[in-house]
């Protein structure tokens, strides 16, 4: 067997890094931080997650705060959403576009007060984020800061997810909070929003207080079968769950016309960053398109793996792949060339030189039964 | 965590064990190994009548997370595989010493096994 190597670079810790040893979780190295992959296991955590609740550290992704007179102008340029639909209190998520129409990165736009959001991006790119904000949205009435170091976040995710956090907070009327809803401020704040395909909470507390509500909550919550889940888990549900993933399904070579969110792109709201192209690009036709596939044969469709059509030839590339725990079937996500992206188009995945058969289905893959 | 490494086998270097029974041998990897890759959901495994030399890849072990190669302790030709690990490749991690063995071979050379590590010296690479 080869293992894995990790390299001991400098890498940064979250608040609770001490708490995922003392829960024994495997670390490793993402996105220049040390995070934990896995507690007791992914498929135990992932149908945790899918049956009562998980608790995920999510401390490593990127605050970025935009405030300002201009706040609201500089942001309806910056991203293709349209922020004019938001209000104090609304979350929204969206992509940033270059010029070209490719994806800068995905992330979700918060609604403090009258002048002032918060941008929460992929850790991964972080930095590169902060300075296209600055360059883009930045100006004499926009201030742009990052507080991804002084912000933690924990993400609650599971049909239990309510209830449990109910028995932590008191003076919230979580019943009341709606998807893409959030109370409170960057002092603590309770937002419904998720990267499971579950309902759940996404929990913004401040870097030193994250241990204790941690703590709290994963006590209150163990006897509804709630567990410490790892970026393992949030892996396998999200693609379930068909989420995109930056640097797999979304990069800067890909528009987000061709990733299927075309529900993030408003095309009436006036200019923004990428519009013309992409404008351009829904009049000529998608390159590609993002598909999901299931495996009809034995096998695991992994990152980077070709697609071949029907004669054997390749058409495309896998952007994540994986035993679904919850389906107990292999699937992944694949962009092809729109021809053969239909739903029941036969193809196949190389594995290790081997043309595994694969169909494309319907996604995504996994949809939560509502009000059960 | 020490993880249990039976005496009485052989091992290598790359997490593979080997239990000797006459002519033949059974090969699997180890308890350190299958805690490592994590939960297996995939073991592709080689025809019967197979032959490899000591050192080659003979199957891919798939978990959740990563892709790992199987290599043959010594040189030899595989008699029988696994089939129940096609519908529960999780053997490999309940039991990686016992159900969750990959194949049974025939030993080709048996110098090759001076090569090979004893518990205590595998104790001591995974400790």
């Amino acid at each position: 067997m080869t293992g894995e190597t990790t390299q001991g670079e400098s890498l940064r810790r979250t608040p609770l890094y001490e708490e995922h040893k003392a829960l024994g979780a495997r670390m490793v190295p993402f996105a220049g931080w040390e995070m934990p992959l896995q507690y007791t296991g992914i498929v135990e955590e992932h149908r945790a997650v899918r049956q009562a609740a998980g608790l995920f550290d999510v401390s490593h992704m990127g605050e970025i705060e935009v405030s300002g007179p201009g706040a609201r102008q500089a942001l309806q340029r910056l991203v293709t959403n349209d922020v004019e639909r938001l209000v104090p209190g609304r979350a929204l998520y969206t992509v940033m576009c270059t010029p070209e129409g490719g994806v800068v990165d995905d992330l979700l736009v918060y609604q403090l007060d009258d002048q002032r959001y918060m941008l929460v991006v992929n850790a991964a790119n972080t930095a590169r984020d902060l300075e296209w904000v600055r360059e883009h949205a930045g100006g004499p009435q926009v201030t742009v800061v990052d507080r991804s170091l002084e912000t933690a976040l924990l993400a609650l995710q599971g049909p239990r997810a309510q209830a449990i956090l109910s028995l932590v907070t008191d003076d919230v009327d979580l019943e009341a909070l709606r998807p893409f809803h959030f109370v409170g401020g960057w002092e603590g704040m309770i937002s419904r929003t998720g990267y499971t395909g579950e309902d759940g909470f996404e929990l913004f507390v401040s870097w030193d207080g994250a241990p204790a509500i941690w703590r709290g909550i994963l006590a209150a919550g163990e006897p509804e079968g709630l567990v410490p889940a790892g970026l393992g888990a949030r892996d396998t549900l999200r693609l379930e769950a068909c989420l995109p993933l930056y640097g797999q399904e979304l990069d800067l070579e890909t528009t987000p016309l061709e990733a299927g969110l075309d529900f993030v792109v408003k095309w009436d709201k006036g200019p923004f960053l990428g519009r013309d192209a992409l404008l351009r690009q829904r009049q000529q036709g998608l390159r590609k398109k993002l598909v999901g596939l299931r495996l009809l044969e034995p096998g695991v469709a992994r990152t980077g793996y070709r697609v071949l059509d029907e004669r054997g030839e390749p058409v495309g590339r896998v952007t994540s792949g994986t035993v679904a725990p919850t389906l107990q079937a292999s699937i992944a996500l694949a962009y092809v060339p729109p021809a053969v992206a239909a739903v029941g188009q036969r193809l196949a995945v190389e594995i290790r030189g081997r043309a595994v058969a694969a169909q494309v289905v319907e996604t995504p893959f996994y949809r939560r039964r509502r009000g059960g | 965590m020490a993880h249990e490494v039976p005496d009485g086998l052989y091992y290598t270097e790359e997490h593979e064990w080997l239990r000797v029974e006459g002519d033949e041998g059974v090969v699997g990897i180890t308890a350190y190994a299958q805690d490592q890759l994590g939960d297996v959901v995939f073991v592709e495994l080689p025809e019967v009548g197979a032959q490899y030399r000591a050192g080659e890849a003979f199957g891919v072990v798939e978990s959740v997370k990563t892709v790992s190669d199987v290599y043959m302790p010594v040189s030899a030709r595989v008699v029988a595989v696994n089939g129940a690990l096609a519908d529960r490749p999780e053997l490999v991690n309940q039991d990686p010493y016992g159900e969750g063995w990959l194949v049974r071979i025939q030993i080709l050379n048996r110098d090759e096994l001076a090569g090979l590590l004893d518990a205590a010296a595998y104790r001591q690479r995974t400790s």
